[in-house]
């Protein structure tokens, strides 16, 4: 087991199932990623997509199907998670009810053979990291969610894994305590200088922790990138969908002229910019509601419309505006027209991105 | 001091009839039966309250049935636990032989103990299918005497009595979160580290009462200890004596006593074992709100 490495590499790594009627189907198929001493990497994707299972098997609690994993030059994806020294974090954290906290704390490096008093110190560190000091004596039964959840991060950490894993470590918690908690793991990650793989279903989650964000869908990485680049270009329509962008228009393709493409529709003639190469014929345009306005006629890229609801939301709201044809357009306006006026939208020729279907 | 208003009463709850029969049923068949036997083991054809006790303690045919029954009783439970243990552990995960294993397991249970008595004078008996086995293959030529003496009783005892055990420790490890042994393992204990340290403090307790529920079931042996013991000698086990008390010589109230010092000496084991139990963590055996 190492404490420290420089780069962890997945190569096509890969997960089968036996589905429904015995046909296998791919819970993971080949994931291919190198993660570098230091990272932060979200794995974000809907609830079935393969992520749960990506960290699984990274961890060695599922076997792999295919491909392999090299901690620099070990290959590990062949050993049991308990020669891995991989810290992991469970959703639904997982501590072992009849253990105080700090003998949770401390079972790591108890099975590791490290002598009782540097397990005390160690623990105690530990637990002051997550600033649990003082409740080393109570049974995880006794502590509330988010203390349990913290107790966990020590679990994890105290072994200094090379690795820690966290499948959706916040899920169970409230809203609040959510945010500061967020806080604290990236805190956490940073003192550790080691790295640390996220598991997590809410966009907000991934890029407000990650270095890098690995979006799945159905098994398959869709798109690899830094937060603000999945966030702003979007690799294909189902990692828009996902990133926020709730406007997603099927339209003509009318003319194409280097990145800049003309669609067409029933009322609506929008310029947009191409992110993936088109045939001619049909595409869709994704457009974030906060990146489009509520504008004039005499605006370029305006499409007209009238406003069938607004949803007050603070500093803006959202407004839904609909175009002759029937299209709804979703858009945020901090001062929204009325329900029944006639207004247009405006789209940044830049921030429609046009993708082929699919 | 003003008269506050009387409380809302709740209204009487119906669903508490459904209480009724069971109590009936407890009453008429146990509370009466067992108080009634008290009484009357206090109430001897000659001599004081305590004769029969006296009578029992100092009667050397009587009071050696004690260790007798408990020689028989304590191995079989011991041997009911401990090999239910291991497998139920192995059985704990959905895999294909899961339920055929755990159904050829748990046949026994289905069987009388006269049912399994006989079958086993005519497996296990000096010319049953075991001996002549044994013999004509020439693995063992001397004889074989595994019934009618205390080896007999004892492979009945654990023949009827795994099943139970098995069954029960299979309820309990299931209940288990397995995600904490997935833990354990994340943290390097090896599959050994994780039953030691996971596994085995988590289920003492329900090991604690499986214990109790298969040592009780042992200790009141009856028709195997008569079937396949020898009943005048070295599986004279204390039903026994209370039988004969009974129906040979029709002292109904030393047949009591006996039946009473009977369960004093279950009550005394249980009430050990549970207060052993009160030793280990007992609660929750899931790792957190999920």
């Amino acid at each position: 087991m190492k404490h420290d490495f420089s780069e962890l590499r997945l190569d096509r790594v890969t997960r089968r199932f036996a589905g429904h009627g015995g046909a296998a189907f791919n819970a993971l198929s080949a994931l291919t990623m190198t993660i570098k001493r230091g990272e932060f990497i979200a794995l974000l994707g809907p609830s079935g997509c393969g992520k749960s299972t990506a960290l699984n098997c990274i961890a060695g609690l599922l076997p792999l199907s295919d491909g392999s994993i090299m901690l620099d030059d070990v290959r590990i994806d062949t050993l049991p998670p308990e020669r891995r020294g991989f810290g992991m974090v469970f959703q639904n954290y997982a501590l072992f009810p009849h253990m105080s906290v700090d003998r949770n704390v401390g079972f790591g490096l108890r099975m590791r053979g490290v002598a009782g008093a540097e397990v005390a110190t160690r623990v105690a560190k530990a637990l002051k990291m997550v600033q649990l000091t003082g409740q080393e004596h109570k049974l995880p039964g006794q502590l509330s969610g988010g203390q349990q959840q913290r107790v966990a991060i020590a679990r994890a950490i105290v072994i200094e894994p090379p690795l820690v894993l966290m499948d959706e470590p916040l899920s169970n918690l409230d809203a609040k305590l959510r945010i500061e908690t967020r806080a604290e793991i990236r805190r956490i990650h940073t003192e550790l200088g080691r790295a640390t793989i996220y598991v997590t279903h809410d966009q907000d989650e991934a890029l407000s922790l990650a270095d890098r964000i690995v979006v799945m869908k159905d098994g398959v990485a869709q798109q690899i990138a830094p937060p603000e680049e999945v966030y702003l270009q979007p690799s294909n329509l189902h990692v828009a969908r996902f990133m926020g962008y709730r406007n997603v228009l099927e339209l003509d393709v009318a003319g194409q002229d280097g990145d800049r493409v003309t669609l067409t529709g029933p009322g609506i003639r929008l310029l947009g910019t191409k992110k993936l190469p088109l045939a001619n014929g049909r595409a869709a345009v994704a457009i974030r509601p906060e990146e489009a306005s509520i504008g004039t006629a005499g605006d370029t890229n305006a499409v007209a419309g009238e406003v069938t609801n607004v949803e007050y939301g603070g500093r803006d709201s959202l407004v839904d505006v609909r175009t002759p044809g029937g299209i709804v357009i979703h858009v945020r306006a901090p001062h929204p027209p009325r329900v029944g006026e006639a207004t247009h939208v405006v789209v940044p020729v830049a921030r429609a991105l046009v993708y082929p279907v699919g | 001091m003003a008269a506050s208003a009387p409380l809302a009463r709740e209204p009487f709850d119906k669903s508490l009839l459904l209480v009724a029969p069971g109590a009936l049923f407890m009453l008429l068949l146990f509370v009466y039966p067992f108080l009634y036997g008290l009484w009357l083991s206090f109430t001897p054809k000659e001599g004081g309250a305590l004769a029969n006790y006296a009578h029992f303690f100092t009667t050397d045919n009587l009071w050696p049935t004690i260790w007798t029954t408990l020689k028989l009783a304590l191995p079989a439970t011991l041997i009911n636990v401990g090999l239910a243990l291991p497998i139920a552990f192995k059985m704990r995960l959905k895999t294909p032989y899961q339920r055929i294993v755990t159904t050829i397991l748990v046949v026994p249970i289905t069987l009388g103990t006269v049912l399994i008595a006989e079958g086993m004078l005519i497996y296990f008996g000096p010319k049953g299918w075991l001996a002549q086995f044994l013999q004509f293959f020439h693995l063992y030529d001397g004889p074989i005497r595994l019934t009618h003496n205390f080896t007999g009783v004892l492979i009945s005892l654990v023949v009827s009595g795994f099943p139970f055990a098995f069954l029960l420790i299979l309820s309990y490890i299931t209940g288990i979160d397995p995600g904490l042994a997935r833990a354990a393992a994340t943290l390097g204990a090896d599959p050994k580290a994780q039953f030691r340290q996971i596994y085995l403090p988590l289920l003492a307790p329900g090991l604690a009462m499986c214990f109790c529920l298969a040592f009780v079931q042992a200790f009141s042996v009856f028709p195997s200890a008569v079937l396949l013991g020898s009943p005048a000698g070295p599986t004279r086990v204390i039903s026994i004596a209370a039988y004969e008390a009974a129906f040979e010589q029709y002292d109904y109230s030393l047949a009591s006593a006996i039946a009473m010092i009977m369960g004093g000496v279950q009550l005394l084991i249980v009430v050990a074992v549970l207060g052993l139990r009160n030793l280990f963590y007992r609660g929750p055996v899931v790792g957190g709100k999920g």
